[in-house]
């Protein structure tokens, strides 16, 4: 069974469904899957809870799924780059979870690693531990924080095979591996799908038995905060 | 004469320790790096993915694919090995980053500290400064000690949302540098020309030694 597919629309063909759970990878704008957040805000799916560190832009990233309101609950460490997810958020019609960034990664490995919670020192005595179960180990406080698994997770990377194996390029890596791991269903988009054998086997990030669908699309790679120093 | 911006990042940068692996937050503390004494071996992480950290790059250097934690363009260096976020913060988590430099909105004398919103405003998201403030051996935050309105943010108990609890090791404001130590907060050092009696006027927290 082939998992190339020549694009995003038909990557995700009998795969979206109303009020699914969907993990995107991505840091702010950097290594986004561009072409499957296009592709879902077409297929028009409604209701989603959407786990990913930012939500986006107003018209870029998963920004793109607010517009039409199809986002119902995001899952994320920090939004603020968003005024329509602000919109929203303030007019009741779009739920946040916020997770410390640290815990959103962990969780997503933790769900994608059969790992059903985890302890961890981040959060305890804040609002982000408030009903969840504290436990000490060696006098130290912790708080149980439960592993996160998708119903479909879209990732990003550079470079791909038939295979599944996946590389990323720099800081586009981020959450993009937890992400795979975290999906029932995984879907990458890859700037370049190579011949199974010619990724280097030695650095591979993501291997393929995690990714369920690859396909080639093309990325405008929006930058959030072009910063330059003088040449 | 109170420290102005640059003083203060200057004199975080006192608080650098050669060989140190460092996460800088944003804001004042990103000035920070301009002061790292010229025979350092300072390793800087983002925490987005990336160990080892270069300056802004040149128009012809620009990478879509290479930013920082506060989402600007940066550089590679030679040093640099990049990551996947869980990798990330198990390395914050697991004290394996030497030093926290950070902003702050209020810090108790417990060393509690508040950063992350505002009830009643706009809530953006803590981002990593909870697993930073809970993982990184040592904590110093970087902040004006009083607020726009004049208020101490250095107080006895804060009054915003925690980011996280007990803490913050050392402050750095533009009055000097304090330490949370058993009791309250310990002058460790005014800026040039302030007196103790200013900074008793303007500090809610209990001061001790």
């Amino acid at each position: 069974m082939g998992k190339v597919y020549q694009d995003a629309a038909s990557a995700l063909d009998g795969i979206l469904f109303d009020g699914m759970s969907i993990a995107a990878g991505g840091f702010g704008l950097c290594g986004i899957p561009e072409n499957l957040i296009q592709a879902i805000k077409d297929a028009g799916t409604k209701r989603l809870t959407v786990a990913s560190n930012n939500a986006g832009v107003d018209d870029f990233g998963l920004g793109l799924l607010l517009q039409d309101k199809q986002v119902k609950k995001m899952i994320s460490s920090y939004v603020g780059e968003n005024d329509l997810f602000m919109q929203q958020y303030l007019a009741g019609q779009l739920e946040i979870e916020f997770n410390p960034q640290g815990t959103l990664a962990e969780r997503l490995r933790a769900g994608g690693a059969g790992i059903p919670g985890f302890y961890t020192a981040t959060g305890v005595g804040t609002e982000i531990a408030e009903g969840k179960e504290l436990k000490e180990f060696d006098g130290k406080t912790y708080v149980l924080e439960r592993g996160l698994k998708m119903d479909l997770a879209i990732i990003k990377a550079w470079k791909g095979d038939a295979q599944g194996n996946l590389t990323y390029r720099r800081t586009a890596m981020n959450f993009n591996p937890e992400c795979a791991t975290a999906g029932k269903v995984t879907i990458a988009e890859v700037e370049e799908i190579v011949p199974v054998g010619s990724l280097d086997k030695m650095a591979i990030h993501t291997p393929g038995v995690y990714v369920q669908r690859i396909f080639q699309g093309a990325h405008e790679k929006r930058i959030e905060q072009r910063t330059t120093r003088a040449a | 004469m109170p420290w102005d911006r640059s003083k203060m990042a200057a004199r975080a940068a006192l608080e650098l320790e050669d060989g140190f692996y460092v996460n800088l937050g944003i804001g004042i503390p990103t000035l920070v790096s301009n002061y790292v004494p010229a025979d350092y071996d300072i390793t800087l992480q983002s925490e987005n993915g990336m160990l080892g950290m270069g300056p802004f790059p040149t128009e012809d250097e620009i990478d879509p694919d290479l930013i920082n934690a506060g989402k600007q363009t940066v550089t590679e260096l030679d040093r640099t090995s990049y990551f996947s976020s869980s990798q990330s913060f198990a390395m914050v988590r697991g004290g394996h980053i030497n030093l926290s430099i950070l902003g702050a909105m209020e810090v108790s004398e417990t060393g509690d500290l508040a950063n992350w919103m505002i009830p009643g405003r706009l809530v953006k998201g803590m981002g990593g400064a909870m697993d930073l403030v809970a993982g990184v051996q040592r904590i110093v935050v970087l902040m004006d000690h009083a607020n726009k309105a004049g208020e101490s943010k250095l107080l006895k108990k804060c009054t915003l949302p925690l980011t996280g609890q007990a803490v913050v090791d050392r402050i750095i404001t533009n009055l000097g540098v304090f330490d949370v130590v058993e009791g309250g907060i310990k002058v460790v050092e005014l800026a040039p020309e302030v007196a103790m009696d200013e900074v008793r006027q303007k500090t809610e927290a209990t001061l001790v030694g």
